[in-house]
């Protein structure tokens, strides 16, 4: 399979619309990082009906905490987190803009239902991958949180970014399909 | 008796902590180019491909293979005879891991506080196992245990009637539940028997084992096997997208327990499976 190119933020709906789940893509463009203690906060802000420290509308988190880099690089290991943990947060983020998630790992019926409404897509990289990931980060500026350290988050220019769709705007899940694929085959 | 110095634990520590998380272990390394050949998912094979292809940049450019640099786990076997001098043994463990993370530019994973959850700032406390044996060596053994996983791991008070058929039951539950979450292909620790605690660490324990290392014990190394094939066959697959490679290796320990109780602990580790030792 030849993996699809896309710009990230994305520009319009019909690009989300033509992304389906099993997918393979490579995002270039910016993202945002954020995980369990960015997106806490971000909930209490949200809660006190403050303003997020950045705009969502139409844009990725990334869920990562990135080890320090080395001089001379412009980040350390950077793959993904288990996104379950984002879960209790996710519906709020999608109600202010936030288009696509890249993690790893199952999401819960109710953000795969918020994801569809929506009109989202949920990517997974490859967990693990740490190293390989951060070769396709080519900048990174520190955006809110700096208190959190590795959590703080942070806006990554990524190029050819690798993952895969997971759950897609149609509320197809991937992991689902290709597990039952491999586990009647193996019985 | 024999002196070993604090300072010289602290070093050692130190380059145990960076080399853990730089250098794959050989037994993990060819246990995917094993699984490879075997994968019957190409996306599998492709993901398989790529944690070999990690594990060569983190190696090659002294960069973390992964950006979990985990909870530093220590299992130390201390010589009755073997004295240490200049200090103690636990705060020679922990300015170990604090040097080796900081200089290492490893994450610092741990908070202060499991509910107001400040950062340390530089990855200690370390989780320190100490355990006296005979003669002078100190034997020290260093894994750094990612959080995905662990969160995925869990125990359970089997009891007698359960048998082994519940014990293997919950074995496969564990790791169905845990499906993409705790970055399959896995390492899977069980331990067996024991009480609440010791079962728990019965299972962290087992995960020190180098991986396709099969248990001493006929019995217990054919259970092994046997779980691997019915863990394999859920067809959960690397990194939970479908295949025939979901663990890597099943290790178990197996402890004496009381008349009522059977317990079984997974700790389910992800394919960094980091494991270092060291004898001084």
């Amino acid at each position: 399979m030849v993996p699809k190119k896309i710009r990230v933020p994305f520009q319009d709906e019909t690009i989300i619309q033509s992304l389906q789940a099993g997918d393979q893509v490579l995002l270039t463009g910016t993202i945002f990082t954020a995980r369990d203690a960015a997106h806490k906060r971000m909930a209490e802000q949200l809660e006190k009906g403050e303003k997020l420290p950045v705009d969502l509308t139409n844009q990725v988190i990334y869920y990562v905490g990135p080890t320090p880099a080395r001089e001379g690089e412009v980040i350390g290991a950077a793959g993904p987190t288990t996104s379950s943990r984002m879960d209790k947060y996710t519906p709020f983020l999608l109600e202010k803009g936030l288009k696509g998630m890249v993690g790893k790992g199952y999401r819960s019926q109710e953000v795969i239902d918020a994801i569809s409404a929506k009109q989202a897509v949920y990517f997974a990289a490859i967990g693990g991958s740490g190293a390989l990931l951060a070769k396709r980060i080519r900048a990174v500026e520190l955006v809110a949180y700096e208190d959190l350290g590795t959590e703080a988050i942070r806006k990554l220019e990524v190029e050819d970014f690798p993952c895969m769709v997971i759950n897609d705007a149609e509320g197809r899940d991937w992991y689902k399909e290709s597990q039952a694929v491999f586990k009647s085959s193996a019985e | 008796m024999r002196q070993i110095h604090y300072q010289e634990i602290v070093d050692r520590v130190k380059e145990l902590c960076q080399e853990a998380n730089y250098d794959l272990g050989q037994d993990v390394i060819q246990a995917f180019e094993q699984a490879v050949q075997t994968e019957s998912s190409d996306i599998g094979k492709g993901v398989l491909t790529q944690l070999i292809e990690n594990a060569n940049i983190a190696s090659e450019n002294r960069v973390p293979m992964c950006q979990d640099t985990g909870v530093s786990v220590f299992i130390v076997k201390l010589g009755q005879d073997c004295h240490i001098a200049g200090g103690s043994l636990y705060q020679a463990i922990n300015e170990g891991v604090k040097q080796g993370y900081e200089e290492g530019y490893l994450r610092y994973s741990i908070v202060d506080d499991p509910l107001s959850r400040k950062n340390t700032g530089d990855n200690t406390p370390a989780v320190i196992h100490i355990e006296l044996t005979e003669g002078d060596k100190l034997e020290i053994q260093m894994t750094a245990k990612g959080g995905g996983a662990e969160n995925m791991s869990a125990l359970k008070m089997l009891t007698p009637s359960d048998g082994l058929e519940g014990v293997k039951n919950f074995i496969l539950d564990t790791v169905k539940h845990a499906g993409p979450n705790a970055c399959p292909p896995l390492v899977v620790g069980i331990g067996i028997g024991g009480n609440f605690e010791s079962c728990a660490y019965l299972a962290k324990k087992s995960l020190f084992k180098p991986v396709g290392e099969r248990h001493r014990e006929r019995e217990i190394a054919q259970l092994e096997e046997e779980l691997i094939q019915s863990i394999n066959a859920l067809g959960i697959g690397p990194q939970g997208l479908g295949g025939n490679t979901t663990t890597l290796d099943v290790k178990i320990e197996t402890a004496p327990c009381h008349i009522a109780a059977l317990p079984v602990a997974v700790n389910l580790n992800c394919h960094a499976s980091r494991h270092k030792h060291l004898v001084i």
